[in-house]
């Protein structure tokens, strides 16, 4: 397949001005979630010592300091970073395959079946998915990690396959396709080597920006105690467990909240960046016309 | 006489609409032989590319190829066949040319990929040997240096290179026969020139029939031998390129061939054929053309005229052909009264 404008938006991703701080916090983010935690002397689920070593602020020992029931903030961060990652990019790895074969059938399949699968949708998007999960998660309590991702994988694919399905409908017309067709080539080949490539821009885009919805909504969840259940660490259950005791013990709050507005916050620029780096017109030609909507937002340090 | 490449017999295409049946193409029946060119002619609307995409069974819902139509290519009947020879047919034995090659070309992929995924498509073998025989074929379509360009993506590329590569992927399965559809509209002259030239290499090197599509009688006048003229979704003339510029039959051709601006003549306005042609649903009674037509009578109204044989190969759908002498008494057509 074709390497060039894969390198070619990598690199210029890398020359975006809000891209790559978007791209560094996440590598950072990433990079900490999987190291991170065999750096630490702590697993972050043992209590350490909960009469000595309950609710302490940060120190050298412990940078993030220590929760209610003493176990290490910094360790419980990190690993959570690892189980709120993972939630949020395999759910949206679902949502964006189903999504996508959603739409590219309704949009190139056109007609009785196209009306019939959006008429679906409709029904689909009806539902508010944030009742949906807290019913769902309500009556099936406490919830597997694997069976959340699904959940929340298939309870995200909508407006994906909306978007493709536009996409597909604009694509499935160009002469290419006809040219295609005149060349010999199948409704399978068609759709996969076809339309799928030219539809894949706004995917990536919509995924990235669903990886920070997702990590928000996974947040809400546990927040409510419906997410990851303790002592397995997400972001939004550390937040919750320091939540009650806001007042005294700022530092078991302001570490999680910090990671999940970093995160969030970069992955949605990382989405605008790639709106941006992937505009076709910008891909081969001459240095991009600096077109960042969301510059003011966008200090992504944390 | 061996049996022709193509013998198209009764074909009929029709469109089932909400605004009922339109005939886009009914009852055209011809022949290409091989290493033959012949040009379709007609105004947009009379079926030209409707013909051409039946022919490639590329027709898809609400349109589809009426029963009994017959299109025997290379010994074989392409009505019936399913869909999965048909796949087979497409590319490698019949190709198509397309009108804008900035749109038929995908976007996303470099031009030898494209190539190569013909060639993948039909004959299977190495991703390598694919590509070799891409790059092989940008050079027979003469683009220089191709194996750089091979690696270029259509947007990289000028208005003529992209027609010639996508002759090229057109050409990369050597078809016996080439469906060009309108390939030179968009073009200007030279590049015009060019391709047509390119078209005839292309066909004196491998023996490849083509049928050219076009309104453009002057793209007709220097490539093929023979012409169709299509008119409301029949053929209403058909004669070898000569005989039909120095003896046209049908008033519909006159009108065509006398709205062509002719060097050293000199007129303010070109001559044009007055009112348009009907939508396919609504085919006139009689004679199609017979409200465009100035010497139209009352027969044309009420009879449908049959291909009449003019000369040894001139056939034309006139009944001027029975009554020659109406020819004299040119009027002005029903179309130009009521549109004025």
């Amino acid at each position: 397949m074709n390497s060039a404008p894969r390198k070619n938006v990598a690199r210029r991703l890398l020359a975006h001005s809000t891209g790559r701080w978007a791209v560094g916090v996440i590598v950072l983010m990433i990079l900490a979630a999987i190291v991170g935690p065999h750096l630490m002397p702590y697993s972050g689920i043992e209590q350490l010592d909960i009469v000595r070593l309950k609710n302490s602020p940060p120190s050298w020992a412990h940078p993030f300091g220590t929760d209610q029931y003493s176990r290490d903030v910094l360790a419980r961060v990190l690993r959570g970073a690892r189980i709120s990652l993972a939630i949020s990019t395999l759910s949206v790895l679902i949502s964006i395959t189903i999504g996508t074969a959603y739409g590219l059938v309704a949009g190139y399949a056109g007609g009785a079946t196209d009306a019939a699968l959006m008429r679906l949708l409709d029904g689909f998007i009806s539902i508010p998915r944030i009742f949906l999960l807290i019913a769902v998660l309500s009556l099936w309590n406490p919830v597997p990690l694997t069976a959340l991702i699904l959940l929340l994988g298939a309870t995200g694919w909508f407006t994906v396959s909306r978007l493709v399905r536009a996409e597909t409908l604009t694509a499935r017309t160009q002469d290419y396709v006809q040219a295609a067709r005149a060349l010999g080539a199948s409704d399978v080949r068609i759709l996969w080597r076809h339309l799928l490539p030219n539809v894949a821009t706004p995917v990536l885009v919509a995924a990235t920006l669903g990886v920070a919805n997702v990590i928000a909504l996974e947040t809400g969840l546990s927040y409510l105690g419906l997410g990851a259940r303790e002592p397995t660490p997400s972001w939004g259950s550390i937040f919750l467990d320091g939540v009650d005791f806001f007042a005294g013990n700022w530092w078991v709050v302001l570490f999680p909240g910090i990671a999940i507005i970093g995160t969030v916050l970069a992955f949605n620029v990382l989405g605008d960046a790639l709106r941006d780096v992937l505009d076709p017109r910008q891909l081969h030609g001459t240095p991009m016309t600096e077109a960042a909507p969301s510059m003011t937002e966008s200090n992504p340090h944390g | 006489m061996a049996e022709p490449l193509l013998r198209v017999h009764d074909l009929r295409t029709y469109f089932y609409t909400e605004n009922g049946v339109a005939r886009s193409v009914d009852g055209v029946s011809f022949e290409i032989g091989a290493g033959e060119t012949v040009g379709l002619v007609g105004e947009s609307g009379c079926g030209k590319s409707v013909t051409a995409l039946s022919l490639m069974r590329l027709i898809r819902p609400p349109g589809r190829i009426e029963p009994g139509s017959e299109i025997r290519f290379d010994g074989k009947e392409l009505v019936t066949l399913d869909e999965k020879s048909m796949r087979a047919v497409r590319g490698a034995h019949i190709a198509m040319v397309f009108q804008e090659p900035m749109t038929a070309l995908n976007p996303v992929f470099s031009v030898g990929d494209q190539i190569a995924e013909v060639v993948r498509v039909h004959h299977g073998g190495s991703k390598r040997e694919a590509w070799r025989r891409a790059v092989e074929m940008l050079e027979t379509v003469g683009i220089p240096s191709p194996e750089q360009r091979a690696h270029e993506y259509p947007h990289q590329l000028s208005g003529g290179m992209r027609h010639r590569d996508h002759h090229a992927l057109a050409l990369v399965m050597n078809p016996a026969l080439v469906i060009a559809d309108e390939p030179t509209t968009a073009l200007d002259v030279t590049i015009q020139a060019q391709i047509l030239e390119l078209l005839r290499e292309l066909q004196q090197k491998f023996g490849t029939s083509i049928l050219l599509i076009t309104h453009d009688l002057g793209v007709v006048a220097e490539t093929v031998s023979r012409v169709i003229v299509m008119y409301g979704g029949e053929i209403v003339e058909e004669a070898p390129v000569g005989e039909l510029f120095a003896r046209s039959h049908h008033p519909y051709t006159e009108g065509l061939l006398a709205a062509m601006p002719h060097v050293g003549q000199e007129r303010d306005r070109l001559a044009t054929i007055p009112g348009s042609v009907p939508p396919p649903t609504m085919w006139p009674n009689g004679c199609r053309f017979h409200d465009r037509c100035p010497y139209a009578w009352e027969r044309c109204v009420a009879e449908h005229p049959p291909l009449y044989q003019i000369g040894e190969h001139h056939i034309s759908r006139c009944h001027l052909a029975e009554e020659p002498e109406r020819r004299a008494h040119p009027h002005e057509p029903a179309a130009a009264k009521a549109g004025a």
